[in-house]
């Protein structure tokens, strides 16, 4: 195994009885790398995280996190790894500190030492001032960020976060999100899974859409775009200037041009055009009030790829029924 | 396959919590507060009982503990009937409240194994317990010097303190019980409830049944009935069907170690009495002898329970 992959999973495959939940993935995940498990719920992305951590056991396939397995060296991988449950849960009559201080113990770090990092983790989530205070009283907000918290005094090397932003409101996702991106600062890796695409497809570098215990895409957002959505960048464009589309579709690479209001025009093109467009503009004269290059987003990746598979959507579950 | 580590580490962190816990919490403080207030009563009964009727005794003390004065049943009695409410009381809710309240896949997701857990657990109960009995024996010990003016003799002590070691195997069944039902069940209510069915059950109709049972199934001799006598085989079968009870075991090494002049728990006969100087009292050595069968049934329940809800715990999903 190569030294930047930290969590390398293949035909990982779980089953309750008849019914398979997760069924034959293989992923990797590299140093400080923010990978997403996205999908709808009941996908499997739960699960799979169990599985990482060893706290369900695997049906089938192999899976090392840190280059141990997770089945037969729990301990090893538990130690370096920091888990924030969905919807995670403090003991509430306890104060912040306190419910740290427990899981530090649990770890074993030395009273000292325990200290100085529940203060420093505390700090980082801006938590600090609540330190004292029971976790009965906190906001759901909060909560997830005690949990980040928890990862972070854990000193782990890899944060596994199952749905941190489900619930939250914009504000409280944000602070989140700009936590989760501060790990990746530090070095460490993080796997997030989400049924929230557009949420959470700003911080993640990679993502793996689920489906039915498949993984039916993965790749860099920008990747899955080009892949799913017929490829291509939409340019939008807010200039005047007599001409000016007849003039932008002999840029090259630009397949369409279409007008979408009162001196507003978006490009369809297969790179990004922008540069060219704006050469094009000031060439003219015109005057240039907007250039914008459209994101493709997950959730129209997401919607355009079930839309364009249903049956073979349908035929997967099938299969693995029968293969059940 | 071998798993790494040690199944137990984080064992004393979490006993350590659970202690703290149920410490500070207003249900043992509830609990404690009212076997207490028992104890004083039922002693006080106790030592004016003793003081009206009883001339001479070398076993004095040992009799705060059985005595009553109408209409108050003995501490005995109390005993046996709250202590198993004080074990289902802390643990009803220990293995499903961490499920309800979504700590549980946090606590495991940290370099510990379940069995820590789950044995923690148990053990920070035990010890509540422990520490709870010890002063209640403390009290009565007390308040017996106050109110009946003699103290203990040597024997006598060692036989209180071997009765509150038994007390302590006995909290162990129920707590071990009361740990399985928060295992098996997800509500917390539901767990509670069931505990203290199978505590009625156990305590109160089983000798009953065992009764029935017995007389079904070995119906009485009427040549015995025209005597006014048991039929042995009747006795043998219902005694054996009672001792299935914890209650019963518990009941049966009490009354050999706090009454001296115990020989047998079972049906006596009369081979068992020659030579026997009847109404002497046996030394602790012999006493403990006979509890000794009872008390290694208990602690055999216990463990029983205990290894039931570790199974059940081990293949038990962590998600909520």
């Amino acid at each position: 195994m190569s030294e930047d992959i930290v969590i390398e999973a293949r035909g990982l495959t779980k089953t309750y009885g008849r019914a398979v939940a997760v069924d034959h993935i293989s992923f990797s995940v590299g140093r400080g790398e923010i990978f997403g498990l996205l999908g709808p719920n009941g996908a499997g992305k739960t699960t799979t995280i169990l599985m990482l951590l060893g706290l369900t056991d695997i049906s089938g396939g192999e899976v090392r996190v840190l280059g141990f397995d997770p089945a037969r060296e729990p301990l090893s991988v538990k130690r370096r790894v920091g888990y924030l449950p969905d919807t995670v849960g403090f003991y509430d009559q306890l104060t912040a500190a306190d419910n740290l201080r427990y899981t530090a113990r649990l770890i074993g770090f030395k009273k000292a030492e325990r200290e100085k990092r529940i203060a420093d983790a505390l700090d980082q989530v801006g938590l600090s001032e609540f330190a004292e205070k029971r976790v009965g009283t906190f906001s759901r907000g909060m909560r997830q960020r005690l949990g980040l918290a928890e990862i972070l005094m854990k000193g782990a090397q890899i944060a596994i976060l199952d749905e941190p932003t489900s619930g939250l409101d914009p504000h409280a996702t944000a602070e989140l999100l700009a936590i989760i991106r501060g790990f990746k600062n530090e070095g460490v890796s993080v796997l997030l899974s989400s049924h929230l695409l557009e949420r959470v497809q700003s911080v993640c570098d990679r993502v793996a859409l689920f489906s039915g215990g498949h993984i039916a895409l993965m790749g860099s957002v920008a990747d899955l775009g080009r892949e799913v959505l017929g490829g291509g960048y939409v340019v939008d464009i807010e200039a005047d200037g007599a001409g000016l589309a007849e003039r932008l579709a002999l840029i090259p690479g630009v397949s369409g041009v279409e007008k979408t209001g009162i001196g507003k025009l978006r490009l369809h093109a297969d790179r990004d055009v922008r540069p060219e467009v704006a050469a094009e503009v000031v060439a003219m004269q015109g005057r240039l009030k907007y250039l914008g290059v459209q994101e493709p987003s997950l959730d129209a990746i997401y919607t355009r790829y079930f839309e364009t598979r249903p049956n073979e959507e349908m035929a997967m579950k099938e299969g693995a029924r029968h293969a059940a | 396959m071998r798993r790494e580590g040690s199944a137990f580490q984080g064992l004393g962190v979490v006993m350590l919590k659970e202690l703290s816990d149920h410490l500070t919490s207003i249900r043992f403080f509830v609990l404690e507060l009212l076997v207490v207030l028992i104890a004083l009563v039922t002693v006080y009964a106790a030592a004016q009982q003793i003081k009206d009727t009883t001339a001479e005794d070398p076993f004095l003390f040992l009799r705060l503990f059985t005595t009553s004065r109408e209409p108050l049943p003995a501490f005995l009695f109390w005993l046996s009937l709250l202590v198993p409410v004080m074990a289902i009381g802390l643990a009803f809710d220990s293995v499903n409240g961490e499920y309800n309240r979504r700590t549980l896949s946090r606590i495991l997701s940290q370099p510990i194994y379940r069995d820590a857990l789950l044995f923690g657990k148990f053990l920070g109960g035990l010890v509540t317990l422990t520490i709870a009995l010890i002063v209640l024996w403390l009290m009565v010990i007390g308040l017996g010097l106050l109110f009946v003016g003699i103290p203990p003799g040597g024997e006598e002590i060692a036989r209180i303190f071997v009765f509150l070691a038994v007390t302590i195997v006995y909290a162990g069944v129920w707590l071990a019980l009361s740990l399985l039902l928060s295992t098996l069940f997800r509500s917390a209510a539901t767990a509670a409830l069931v505990a203290l069915g199978l505590w009625l059950f156990i305590y109160l109709l089983w000798p009953i049944l065992a009764e029935v049972l017995a007389q079904a199934i070995v119906p009485p001799d009427p040549r015995y009935t025209a005597l006014g006598l048991q039929t042995p085989g009747t006795v043998e079968l219902q005694q054996i069907l009672a001792r299935l009870s914890p209650s019963t075991l518990f009941a049966e090494a009490v009354v050999a170690l706090l009454d001296p002049t115990t020989r047998s728990l079972g049906p006596i006969y009369l081979s068992q009495l020659q030579g026997a100087v009847l109404g002497a009292p046996l030394p602790l050595s012999e006493s403990m002898l006979i509890a000794w069968p009872q008390t290694v049934g208990m602690v055999a329940t216990a463990i029983l329970l205990f290894v039931i809800g570790y199974v059940v715990f081990q293949r038990q999903e962590v998600r909520a």
